[in-house]
Parts: C-alpha cells; sequence; structure tokens
C-alpha cells in the first residue's frame, strides 16, 4: 500500500543516511518544506543524485514499482522537483501512481 | 546464494562479438545476462536473456531490475549493442540517421543509467562502450554511424566523470572491421582501402575486441577511465 507518509518517511531516512554518509549532523527535524537542493538545502548535487538513487531503489523493492525520478530540471536551483522534502516525496508518489496505472 | 561470480549484462548479446564475449565470460564461470530484440539461442545454467530494444527506456529498466532481482548484482555492462548504416550522406533518409542514433546512442545511454544504478548499490562496476576505428579515421560512406559512435566516445568521458564518484569505470574499445554482420554487406575494395589506412593492416577477430575488453573489465585496471582504446594502431 503506498501513501504519502511512506514515502515522507523514507526520504527523512535516506536523507538522514545521505547526511551522516558525508559526515554531516541532519537536523534535528526534518518535514515537507524541509530544503533538500538548491538555495540552503542540505544536500549538493552528488548527495541529490544518490539520495534520488536510494529512493528510486527503496521504491521498487517496497511498492514493487519501477519508476525513474529523472527530469530535466533536477538540478535546478530554482525549479528542481527535489527542492523540498515535501515536492520530492510528491514527484515520487506521482510517479508510483503513473505506474501503477499502465 | 553465495555464488561471488561477477555479473556482466551484454547488449546486442545474440550474435557476433556480443555473444562471443558472453561464451567467453560464462567458459569462466562468470555469470552473464544478455539483450537482444530477438531471442537468443545460447543456454547455459549462469546466462539469463531479455529480448528488448535498447533505447526502449522502460523495457531497459525492467530488465535490468530483473537481472539485480536474479543475481543480486551487477559488476559490468559491454554497451555491445549496435547498427551500422554504409551510404553517401547525400543518399541517407533522416529516418535512418534517427534509427542509428537511438541504437548506438540512447540505447547506449539507457544501458549505462540503469546498470549504474544497479552497480552503484555494489559499491561499483565497469562499462564498457564500443567506438570504432571510424572515428579517428572519419571514414566516409558512414557520416550516421560514425556521428553516432563520436557520441558514445564524449557519453564515455562525460559518464567516467560522473559515475567515478560512485567507484564505477567508464571506457570504449574501437575494433577494426571484424567478421561479423554489421559489416557484411560492406564491399571488399571498401573494406581493404580502410584496413590499408590501419597501422596494423589485417582483419580484428572478436578475440582482439575481447582482450581489450577484459582489460577494461579487469579489477586490477582500477584507475583507468575515460579511455578510448582503438584496434589495428588507429589512433
Amino acid at each position: 500500500m503506498t501513501d504519502a507518509s511512506t514515502v515522507f518517511e523514507l526520504v527523512r531516512r535516506l536523507t538522514v543516511e545521505e547526511l551522516t554518509a558525508q559526515g554531516l549532523d541532519a537536523p534535528a527535524e526534518i518535514g515537507p518544506d524541509t530544503r533538500l537542493f538548491g538555495k540552503d538545502g542540505l544536500l549538493d548535487s552528488m548527495a541529490l543524485v544518490s539520495l534520488v538513487m536510494s529512493l528510486e531503489q527503496e521504491i521498487a523493492e517496497q511498492f514493487g514499482a519501477e519508476i525513474a525520478l529523472a527530469d530535466d530540471k533536477a538540478l535546478s536551483q530554482k525549479h528542481s522537483p527535489f527542492r523540498t522534502v515535501g515536492s520530492l516525496v510528491a514527484y515520487a508518489n506521482g510517479e508510483i501512481e503513473a505506474a501503477r496505472g499502465q | 546464494m553465495g555464488n561471488e561470480a561477477p555479473v556482466t549484462l551484454i547488449t546486442g548479446a545474440r550474435k557476433g562479438i556480443g555473444r562471443f564475449l558472453a561464451e567467453r565470460l560464462l567458459a569462466r564461470g562468470e555469470r552473464v545476462a544478455g539483450i537482444s530484440r530477438t531471442p537468443s539461442d545460447l543456454r547455459h545454467d549462469d546466462y539469463l536473456h531479455f529480448e528488448c530494444d535498447v533505447a526502449d527506456e522502460k523495457a531497459m529498466r525492467s530488465a535490468i531490475q530483473s537481472i539485480r532481482r536474479r543475481f543480486g548484482r551487477l559488476d559490468n555492462l559491454v554497451n555491445n549493442a549496435g547498427i551500422a548504416s554504409m551510404n553517401h550522406a547525400l543518399l541517407t533518409p533522416a529516418s535512418t540517421v534517427e534509427q542509428v542514433l537511438r541504437t548506438n546512442v540512447v540505447g547506449a545511454f539507457i544501458a549505462a543509467r540503469e546498470s549504474a544504478k544497479v552497480m552503484r548499490q555494489g559499491g561499483g562496476g565497469r562499462i564498457v562502450n564500443f567506438t570504432t576505428v571510424a572515428v579517428p579515421l572519419a571514414l566516409e560512406g558512414e557520416a550516421a554511424y560514425v556521428a553516432s559512435k563520436a557520441a558514445v566516445e564524449s557519453l564515455t568521458r562525460v559518464l567516467a566523470r560522473e559515475l567515478g564518484p560512485f567507484g564505477i569505470r567508464v571506457n570504449a574499445v574501437g575494433p577494426t572491421p571484424v567478421e561479423t554482420d554489421l559489416i557484411r554487406a560492406v564491399p571488399k575494395e571498401k573494406i581493404d582501402a580502410l584496413l590499408a589506412r590501419q597501422v596494423l593492416p589485417r582483419m580484428g577477430t572478436p578475440e582482439d575486441v575481447a582482450r581489450v575488453v577484459d582489460f577494461f573489465l579487469s579489477p586490477a585496471s582500477d584507475f583507468v577511465t575515460g579511455q578510448v582504446i582503438y584496434l589495428g594502431g588507429v589512433r
């Protein structure tokens, strides 16, 4: 069963893992408005790539949905769909629904 | 369970150099997944075949995830699938150019991208792309093919940089003409003229190509990435 809260939990956990792997402290609270990338974002572009790849993989394993979180604006400082935790969750959920609808 | 033999994905594995490489790796006790548009008659316990077009993004994603589920890992990608078009540019339809770019460039890109995702999880991997001596020789009569392979060389260099941080090395081998279906339709005079431009003027063999692939795939070559090696002394 997919729901936004499960994907949110995944993104939250993977973000913490990514920061820890870089030797950085994760913020005490990570919510939908937490900025992942761009101005005041937690991650640099490599860490974002790594997070998105891990998320794709977890979604494939947990939901059986093989999706590609690829977007031309992925690394745009202003318009990346991965700019905040909330926007990444919404994007991933849309792709999961699309994969299921096929 | 417990099988630590490397897993290699070979595109265009049904015949020619791809088939040769698949059998060679299997003979060494390694595990191989092959992709081609039509069925393969290669039967082996450690061989898994997928019928799909390398430029079909969705089918490729599904195939590569199946490889991950079956073998639990992916160590190597040999991006061998390719099509050629031998024709004068003035007589080449745009649809042919699109077809050649789609298989040779888009297909190689998708295979590399999806494979790298699985390799990254295993801590690294190796990708070998296929170019041709026709690129440095700027061979006339193959504009679309040569342009597509020049793109593959650029892709090799950029991917080497982008995937390096994930422990993935990306290199390319550039064979001379090898006796396969790809060149069967080319007149003998054309092949002879091409061979005359090589430092070592003979046809290549699948074995010649395989040795360079071995070098790139070897864990001992872990400081080699972003390189293109041509056969026959061409540069």
